[in-house]
Formats: C-alpha cells, sequence, structure tokens
C-alpha cells in the first residue's frame, strides 16, 4: 500500500511532471472526447428509434461536428448567475461534478499495458472519488437558490445514498470472486474465453452483474432512473439556473460517468480488455507486447460504448419512475438481491471446488448471456431492416399521383348570398 | 340523469371560500421531534414543460408531498367572448379556431352548429358527412398529441414523435382542403367552407390504411409498458360521481366509466347513420377512473374515430357543401345552446341575438376549463411526479381554458 502510494507521482519532480503530461494531453482530451462522442451518438441513437435522421448538416457527414459546434455556442453564451444565488459555491459545483469523474478515469485501465496508477485499492477508490460527484449536484441546487433546482438535488442526495449500497455490494462481489480489489488483477484473471469472464463464473455473479447495471443507472442518473433532472417535473432539476459552460461542465460530467461506470461493468464482469476467445491473451503470453496492449485498450472502448448503448437504448424507450418506486426499488429488490448475491458467491467459492461441476456451470452460463445478448442483436437488426416502415409517410400516393377520377363534385356551390 | 330543473345536489362538494382560502401561506408543521419542518409554496407555471401551455398550478408541498394544488388560469385570456359580441357571425368563425387548438375543425363545428340551429339553417348533406370526416380526423389528430405529451410528461421521449409522425398526415389532409395546418376556420356556418379537393377520399383511406396498425404500435410501446401503469394506475382516481358533480366531460368522463357521449346520445349530424361505440374506462390496470382509465379512452376512441371516417367516407354524398347563407346573417331574436362533443369534452356555445348581425351575448362553455376544476380534489396527497400524470391526463388545452 505505502509503496504504492509512493507510485502516485507528486515526490519527484520528473514522475511528477511525466504525470501532469500525460493527464493533460492524454486523459483531459480523451474525457472530453468520449463525452463529445457520447452526445452526439445519443443524438443519433434517439433519432434511430424516433425514426429521424438526428444532426445531418453540420460538418457534413452525419453531422459529426455537431457537438464541437454546441460547445462553441456555450463556450460564447453569457455566463449567467441568478442574483440569489450563492455566488462562491455556485461557482465551484460545475468543477466538483467534473473533477472526480476526471479523476476515476485515472485508475481505470484500458489493457495489462496502459494503466496510469495501478493501486491494489483502486477499485475503492474509483468509487469513493465518483461518489464525490453527488456533491457538486447537491451543491449546485442549493446554491442556485431556485425551489425546483432544490428538489433535484434532494432526489439526487436520496437517489444516490440509497443506490450507493447495491452499487458498492454489487463490486464486492466480483472482488471477492477473483480475489482482489485492484481493477487490473481483477481484469487479468478473465483472459481466457468468454466463459473465464467473472460474469458466468456463477449464478450470483451472474445476478450481481444485472444488479450493477441497473444501480449505474440510478448512479449516473440515466432514464429510468433520472429524477434528479426530470424535465416534465422539475423543470431541469438541479442544473435549472446553469447556462453555458457551467452546464456543459455538469452535462460533460454526465457522458464520462456513463462511460467510466460502463468501463467498469466491462472491467469487473464482462471480460475486461479480453475478447471472448482468448485471442488477445494469447497475443499477451506470445509476447505481442504493444500491439496486444493496444488491441485490448480497443476492445475495453468498444465493450463499454455497447453499454452506453444499453443506457441510452433504455433512456429513448422507458418512462420514467416516480421517486417512492425507485427508493422502493432499491431498498426491496436490489439491496436483498445483492447481499444474496455477496453471501451466495462467497458460499460458491468455499463450497464449490473447481472441477467439471464449476466448468458445466461457466459454460451454462455462458450460454445463457451470449444466447440473451444474441437475442438483443437480433431485435435490432430486425428494427434496423425494418426502418423503412417507420419512414412510410413517403409511401403514400403523392398528390400528383392520384388520377383525376372521383366522383362529380355535383351542382355548383350556392353562392355567397 | 337528472331531471330538468332538479337543484343539482352533490354531497360533498366543498367550495373554497375566496377570503379565507389558506394558500399563499406557508404553514409550519409542529411534529413531536426536535425537527421542524415548513410547507413549501411553490410555483409550477405559467413556464413548465408540463402544464401544456401557460397554465400555473401553486403546489403547497411537503417534501415531495402535494398537500393542495390551486390552478391560476388566466394567462392567454383574450377575450374571445367580447369580441363575438363585437363581430358579425361568419367574423367569429377563425376565433373559435383559436379556443382549442388541437382540434380547431370540433371547435368550428360547435359553433357553426349553434348558429345554424339559431338561424334555421340546415346544411346538406354532403356538408355533414364532411364534417363528421374532419372532425373525427381532428379527434385522432388531438388525441395523437395528448398520447405523445402524455408519454412526455411521464418521462417517455418516443411516443412524442410518433404521435406527431402520424399526426402530421391529419394535417396534411386538412392542409389540402382548406389551406391551414392548425387554425382552419373549415367548417363554417351552413356547410363547410370549400369541397374537398380531387384525391382526398382515397388519400384519407390510404392514411386510414397505415395509421390503424400504429395503434398496436403505441399500446406495446407505452400503454403497455409496466413503468407506464405503474406511474398512471391508481394515480388521480375520480369517481364517477366526483365527475358528474364537477361537470367533466369528454374522456375524463368517460374514463371514470360514465357511458356519456353526446355523439350518441343527442346525435347531431350523421352520426346516427354510423357504427360506433363509447369507450369508457373500465380500471383494466388499477381503479375505474384512473389516470390510465383517462389515457386509455382515448387510444380507444382514436380506434372508433377511425372507424367512423371509414364510414362517412364510403357513404359520402355528392351535391352541395354548402347551405345558401346570406353574408350578412341577422338571425331571428332568441336565444340558443348547443352542445358537440369535443376531443376534450362538450364545447357548448350560448348564443344570444337580438335581430342584428352581431350576438347580443355569445358565451361559451369551455370542456379543458371544466375539467381543469377538479385538479385540486384529486392532486390533493399525491408526489410531485404524479402532477404532471394527472394534468396530462385531464389534458387541457390553456386556449380553451382562458379563451
Amino acid at each position: 500500500m505505502i509503496a504504492h502510494i509512493d507510485y502516485i507521482p507528486f515526490f519527484s519532480w520528473p514522475e511528477w511532471l511525466e504525470g501532469l503530461i500525460v493527464m493533460i494531453a492524454v486523459y483531459l482530451p480523451f474525457v472530453c472526447l468520449v463525452a463529445m462522442f457520447g452526445i452526439w451518438w445519443e443524438r443519433k441513437v434517439s433519432a434511430d428509434i424516433q425514426s429521424r435522421h438526428g444532426p445531418m448538416r453540420t460538418g457534413r457527414w452525419h453531422g459529426w461536428a455537431q457537438s464541437p459546434a454546441d460547445g462553441l455556442k456555450l463556450l460564447a453564451k453569457e455566463d449567467l448567475i441568478p442574483v440569489a444565488a450563492d455566488r462562491p459555491l455556485f461557482r465551484l459545483a460545475p468543477y466538483l461534478s467534473f473533477v472526480p469523474a476526471f479523476a476515476a478515469l485515472v485508475v481505470l485501465p484500458f489493457s495489462a499495458r496502459f494503466i496510469f496508477v495501478d493501486m491494489p485499492i483502486s477499485v475503492v477508490f474509483l468509487f469513493g472519488i465518483l461518489a464525490l460527484e453527488v456533491l457538486g449536484v447537491i451543491l449546485a441546487g442549493w446554491a442556485s437558490n431556485s425551489k425546483w433546482a432544490l428538489y433535484g438535488a434532494m432526489r439526487e442526495a436520496c437517489q444516490i445514498v440509497s443506490y450507493e449500497i447495491p452499487l458498492g455490494l454489487s463490486i464486492l462481489v466480483p472482488a471477492l470472486a477473483a480475489g482482489t480489489l485492484s481493477l487490473a488483477a481483477i481484469g487479468e484473471q478473465q483472459g481466457g474465453g468468454l466463459h473465464q469472464w467473472l460474469a458466468f463464473r456463477n449464478p450470483f455473479l451472474f445476478v450481481s452483474c444485472f444488479v450493477f447495471f441497473i444501480a449505474t443507472l440510478a448512479d449516473c442518473k440515466r432514464s429510468p432512473f433520472d429524477l434528479p433532472e426530470s424535465e416534465s417535473e422539475l423543470v431541469a432539476g438541479y442544473h435549472v439556473e446553469y447556462s453555458g459552460m457551467r452546464w456543459v461542465m455538469f452535462f460533460f460530467a454526465e457522458y464520462a460517468v456513463m462511460y467510466i461506470l460502463s468501463a467498469v461493468a466491462c472491467m469487473l464482469y464482462l471480460g475486461a480488455w479480453y475478447d471472448p476467445f482468448g485471442i488477445v491473451l494469447w497475443m499477451e503470453k506470445a509476447g505481442y507486447v504493444w500491439s496486444s496492449a493496444v488491441i485490448g485498450a480497443g476492445i475495453i472502448i468498444v465493450k463499454a460504448f455497447t453499454l452506453v448503448y444499453v443506457q441510452m437504448w433504455l433512456r429513448w424507450t422507458l418512462p420514467r419512475l416516480r421517486i417512492d418506486q425507485v427508493l422502493s426499488t432499491c431498498v426491496k429488490v436490489l439491496l436483498p438481491l445483492a447481499c444474496v448475491n455477496l453471501i451466495g458467491a462467497a458460499l460458491w467459492s468455499w463450497l464449490v471446488p473447481a472441477g467439471w461441476a464449476q466448468l458445466a456451470v461457466q459454460v451454462l452460463l455462458t450460454v445463457i448471456g451470449t444466447g440473451g445478448f444474441l437475442f438483443f442483436v437480433g431485435v435490432l437488426v430486425r428494427a434496423m431492416l425494418s426502418r423503412r416502415q417507420g419512414l412510410r409517410l413517403t409511401l403514400l400516393t403523392p398528390w400528383h399521383a392520384i388520377p383525376v377520377a372521383e366522383p362529380p363534385p355535383g351542382p355548383e356551390p350556392a353562392s355567397n348570398g | 340523469m337528472r331531471e330538468h330543473g332538479q337543484p343539482i345536489t352533490t354531497p360533498g362538494l366543498v367550495i373554497p371560500d375566496p377570503v379565507n382560502y389558506d394558500i399563499g401561506r406557508e404553514k409550519v408543521v409542529e411534529t413531536d421531534s426536535d425537527l421542524r419542518t415548513e410547507e413549501m409554496l411553490i410555483n409550477m407555471g405559467p413556464q413548465h414543460p408540463s402544464t401544456h401551455g401557460v397554465l400555473r398550478v401553486m403546489l403547497r408541498t411537503d417534501g415531495e408531498l402535494i398537500l393542495e394544488a390551486t390552478p391560476h388560469i388566466g394567462y392567454l385570456h383574450r377575450c374571445a367572448e367580447k369580441i363575438g359580441e363585437n363581430v358579425q357571425y361568419h367574423q367569429f368563425v377563425p376565433y373559435t379556431d383559436r379556443f382549442d387548438y388541437l382540434a380547431a375543425m370540433n371547435n368550428n363545428l360547435a359553433y357553426a352548429m349553434a348558429v345554424e340551429k339559431l338561424a334555421g339553417i340546415e346544411a346538406p348533406k354532403r356538408a355533414q358527412y364532411i364534417r363528421v370526416i374532419v372532425a373525427e380526423l381532428n379527434r385522432i389528430a388531438s388525441h395523437l398529441v395528448m398520447f405523445g405529451t402524455y408519454g412526455l410528461d411521464m418521462g417517455a421521449f418516443t411516443p412524442f414523435i410518433y404521435g406527431f409522425r402520424e399526426r402530421e398526415l391529419i394535417l396534411d389532409l386538412f392542409e389540402a382542403a382548406c389551406g391551414a395546418r392548425l387554425t382552419y376556420s373549415y367548417v363554417t356556418i351552413g356547410g363547410v367552407r370549400e369541397d374537398l379537393p380531387e384525391g382526398w377520399v382515397r388519400k384519407a383511406g390510404e392514411f386510414l390504411d397505415y395509421f390503424q396498425p400504429k395503434i398496436k404500435e403505441y399500446n406495446d410501446l407505452l400503454s403497455y409498458n409496466q413503468i407506464f401503469i405503474k406511474r398512471t394506475a391508481n394515480v388521480g382516481v375520480i369517481p364517477a360521481d366526483r365527475a358528474i358533480a364537477y361537470g367533466l366531460s369528454g374522456p375524463v368522463l368517460r374514463g371514470s366509466g360514465v357511458k356519456w357521449d353526446l355523439r350518441k346520445a343527442t346525435p347531431d349530424l350523421v352520426y346516427d347513420q354510423l357504427e360506433f361505440d363509447i369507450c369508457v374506462g373500465e380500471g383494466r390496470m388499477g381503479q375505474v377512473g384512473d389516470s390510465w382509465d383517462r389515457y386509455f379512452v382515448r387510444i380507444l376512441e382514436m380506434v372508433q374515430s377511425a372507424r367512423i371516417v371509414r364510414q362517412a367516407l364510403a357513404k359520402l354524398p355528392s351535391g352541395d357543401y354548402r347551405a345558401k347563407v346570406p353574408r350578412l346573417l341577422k338571425p331571428p331574436p332568441g336565444e340558443v345552446y348547443y352542445e358537440t362533443e369535443n376531443p376534450r369534452g362538450q364545447l357548448g356555445f350560448y348564443i344570444v341575438s337580438d335581430g342584428s348581425p352581431v350576438p347580443y351575448r355569445l358565451k361559451a362553455r369551455g370542456p379543458s376549463f371544466c375539467n381543469l376544476s377538479i385538479l385540486n380534489e384529486v392532486a390533493k396527497d399525491c408526489l410531485l411526479g404524479d402532477i404532471p400524470a394527472i394534468l396530462g391526463s385531464i389534458d387541457v388545452v390553456m386556449g380553451e381554458v382562458d379563451r
């Protein structure tokens, strides 16, 4: 532990400088790129679901430049602070929201080679620092001095505080199975093919994977748990008084956290940076250090964005829950499930020996999981193929194509008096 | 039904005392513990995404709990009734467009029928069929907006786009018929303003072919969604007797299980020659008269309206589309009250004529206005998130509430 704290580059000048350069040159642009891509992609996904096109003009190719253009516009907007607001806190809140999202990425491994800080307790660090984000939200709601914002902040407080518990317990389950709290070490154990992914190790981990995903939805305020900013009830919730760049901070934080939590879900449950067939592991062992690292980073980014896609899919399909339903879902369903998962996984690793029974369960769960995944891919493909149906507006006969063969219009109409 | 001349007795109806009305004061709630909590007054509106216009609802809240919800109206008041006393009968038709701007055809229809009854004019058969067709198409369009915005109120964005996608086709049809997409002034005194263009009937039939399978899509997407049911079932329950006591009408009344529809009860136009059913709430997902019932009555009504339009298109006779009506209409002295079934309820016009070219008095009964009156009773003791669910299911249009 101490040795690893030494590793955090604050003690010697060159390492500090190195850390700073990597931060500014790699991590900050990466967070911004992820957020900007996420925003553009969300617009395209929502358009696809709603039989629209979404942004098509900005930057010519499918509106790829929409996010930078929006950013420029927001940058040029007036920086408004309400008269009644608590000015210092109002200014502080967006940074408190954005910085944790940025800091959490520091311990997030991209592959066996690309790890900025490899702490033995990186899981704990990550969720500790992400929990700070709620502070920014509550601060924003309070400092705005608006009743709607206050409602949003209070909802956020009780929602996040209750969902942190199943989330935390669901993190412990794979950590228990892997026997470590280091994200990199958890990831390294999942290389040997699909059945080695932690989600498929035992039934409790399998269920825990879903509990974790639902809890992350609530944690990053995504539909159907988007109560803190529920538009139709609270106008915009905690960021109702924010505009311009300060608002962008909240927006960026939301999309960054979406990506980070998805990446963590991949890390903990879905095979980290390994492909389903064990090719990356083979490459690592065969000594292709850099190429395996690059491919692994690509794989985890693709996996994380797949989960982000699922989050977007849910958002544009489902209505929103009510606050009491959100809390009762947490307390009555997710929390008991998470507890059962934790105890069950512990008992499993204690009672079930590593042998043919364990392997059979792994294969069975892999088949179930893969089958479910393929089912949803099939649903998507089918929807894409029948997408024309939604755009059938153009298939109705155009006016000029209708032959003039109607029954005669009758006698001359009466004149107007 | 109540006999004519009998006094209206509504047991339990409390009319708030305007002097000692305690809204506007925040009370300190006494509790046993050391915690001292305060009620909070919060203005929902006039600019708010789910008040559907410029309604202001003053909420007295205890945390998320609503203690009182008082609607404050008048932000869209345009003196329509007073204008009606200063313009000639024909000239008032465009003002009726602005009542319930989502169902302008039906507003035109109610006004035109009232004036026709006053002046003793009868519209030709073809005009009556055209009126039924456009009124029912507009009912579909109006309910599509409700379907979409209700989804939006519940946090689902996609139904809104789906509803508007189909509504657009109806607006195209109306545009072809009269040139306008929202304020039609198409149904005028004595008939309709212009005949349907060539090919219109075929286009309308194609639209119905396209539209009717879409109902299943709406149900899959929203009506039977578990979260949606959880949000709307057993929320904002209006029992049948309260609905009648408050004078509710339209889908809000039928949602409470009351089988009352003016198209059946006092069939005007050619509704008695067309087959359709009255849809009522049955409490399939919760209690009778909850928000889900009110919502689902509208879905069912879209099906029935499509059925009516199909029959009317098949029966559409040739002939005059407008009766001979003098441009300067001077109805004989007298008064008339006439109601028709609008998408949101019974729109009634009370017109007094003194024999001059302008009405002596023109009064409109807006269904949205009457339906809104029950909000405070229903919204009491629900959660903040239920307010959009109730308000959306009552589905008011502020243009009609304020007039």
